[in-house]
């Protein structure tokens, strides 16, 4: 299959500075993104990604002018998230020069919104992102729940119920973070990610638990079209292109650099 | 001297970038609908995303159909771009509508077959002999994201006119990413998301207007 798995490098975008946290906790400065997206471009990454998690949703425009300089340096996909809560907002970081935008807790809270920004955009615009954690508690029946506030409220819902009724309501991917596994730099939530694809067409970007090359073959082998990771990136703990040569290593397709 | 490239605007999705990316490579950009000088550009650039039948009615809103049809008829040039590339057919078929394209090639835009949709990522493309387009990049891979295109084009040559060069990429099934016809290009990929090998194939056609 000529179709490359994709190596995804997060930037958590906070008032316009890189920042990236244990479970989003003990927030520690990392860089500019433009730069930082610059770099990864140029060290193979297949997209990037932005998560906006400023506190304050005043100033939007910090955000639309982080978008607007990475788009007109790096010509790869972008995709943005964190606060989207309109048509409206999508609107403008389309405009930006965002190729995608994720949703999560807005999602949650008015899941019709996923049909209006694919009604409007195209399914191809819109990444689902789900945070799920193992429980045992009785809705959960494919025992993974969807949580909000970085891993810390439970929202009662099952996450392959959810995911399969987002897409059905128009997402064209799904971003799967276990919340398990995020900041433990233990590897991927291989069960969540097997459970997810047994279900859902649409391509699937596994993320929470890099922390080793090796990580990266299993999350394929359960069924990641994609693996998204941050901090070990960040901190140049692993580069993207020994991942993609530990991925080669394993027959599996990825895109080289000219 | 610079090429003026204008980037059609019907209201069409993230064009900043195509219009980046072109400047990029040394290109005058300006993202226009005025009649005049979409037909005054030595090259046009029609993107597109999201629905085949949204796109047509943005298109049809700035007499894109018109501009085209002038502007192949006088051999200038126009790249499309994804759906910009899938509007070029006789028809669209998504969600069960059959939607009018612009009909500047046969055949009709139907949905791939594959176990994954959209199609999303990096593929590879087999180039046809011959190709400028593709010169240098060949062998590169290109960023897609769609889940319809056309499989193929039956359009043979004249004494005067070349056949068209068709490259083919295979998810699920084996479907046209790009056409070389004379002035009309198209890419069911995005160049302008392609990393260098997408500069550099927007570089080429740059090297054609």
């Amino acid at each position: 299959m000529p179709l490359a798995t994709r190596i995804i490098p997060c930037l958590d975008v906070d008032n316009g500075r890189v920042v990236k946290g244990i479970n989003f906790k003990n927030l520690v400065d990392a860089g500019d993104p433009v730069q930082l997206a610059k770099m990864y471009a140029e060290q193979g990454a297949d997209e990037i990604t932005f998560l906006d998690i400023s506190a304050s949703r005043d100033n939007k425009e910090t955000m639309l002018d982080v978008v607007r300089k990475t788009a007109d340096a790096v010509f790869i996909p972008l995709t943005v998230g964190g606060g989207i809560k309109s048509v409206a907002d999508v609107d403008y970081l389309l405009r930006a020069g965002a190729d995608k935008i994720s949703i999560n807790t807005s999602a949650i809270n008015n899941p019709d919104l996923i049909n209006e920004i694919s009604n409007r955009f195209g399914s191809q615009v819109l990444v689902i992102s789900i945070d799920a954690r193992r429980t045992s508690e009785k809705y959960a029946t494919s025992g993974f729940e969807v949580t909000t506030h970085g891993g810390t409220k439970s929202c009662g819902l099952d996450a392959l119920a959810w995911t399969i009724e987002a897409v059905q309501r128009g997402a064209g991917e799904v971003l799967l973070n276990s919340m398990d596994k995020d900041g433990t730099k233990d590897g991927f939530d291989l069960e969540l990610i097997e459970i997810i694809r047994s279900k859902v067409s649409v391509p699937l970007i596994a993320s929470g638990g890099a922390g080793k090359v090796s990580d990266f073959y299993p999350a394929v082998k359960a069924g990641a079209n994609a693996l998204l990771a941050a901090s070990v990136f960040h901190f140049q703990d692993i580069k993207i292109e020994d991942v993609k040569k530990e991925l080669q290593a394993n027959n599996v397709e990825i895109r080289s650099q000219i | 001297m610079s090429k003026n490239i204008v980037v059609l605007d019907y209201g069409s999705g993230n064009i900043r970038s195509a219009q980046k990316s072109l400047q990029h490579v040394g290109a005058n950009v300006v993202i226009s609908n005025d009649f005049q000088t979409c037909l005054d550009a030595d090259g046009l650039v029609i993107p597109g995303v999201g629905a085949f039948a949204a796109c047509i009615d943005g298109i049809r809103n700035v007499r894109g159909l018109e501009i085209v049809d002038k502007r192949l008829a006088g051999s200038r040039f126009v790249l499309g771009i994804c759906v910009g590339m899938q509007i070029m057919f006789e028809n669209g078929l998504e969600h069960g509508v059959k939607t009018q394209g612009l009909q500047q090639w046969p055949g009709d835009v139907t949905q791939i077959d594959a176990t994954i949709l959209p199609h999303m990522g990096w593929n590879n493309i087999e180039v046809s002999q011959g190709s400028r387009l593709f010169d240098g990049v060949a062998e590169e891979k290109f960023y897609f994201v769609h889940s319809f295109a056309a499989k193929n084009l039956d359009l043979v040559g004249t004494e005067k006119i070349d056949p068209p060069l068709k490259h083919y990429t295979t998810h699920g099934e084996r479907f046209l990413s790009s056409v070389e016809n004379g002035p009309l290009s198209a890419t069911q990929f995005h160049p302008e998301k392609s990393g260098e090998a997408g500069l550099q194939l927007l570089a080429n056609w740059l090297g054609c207007v």
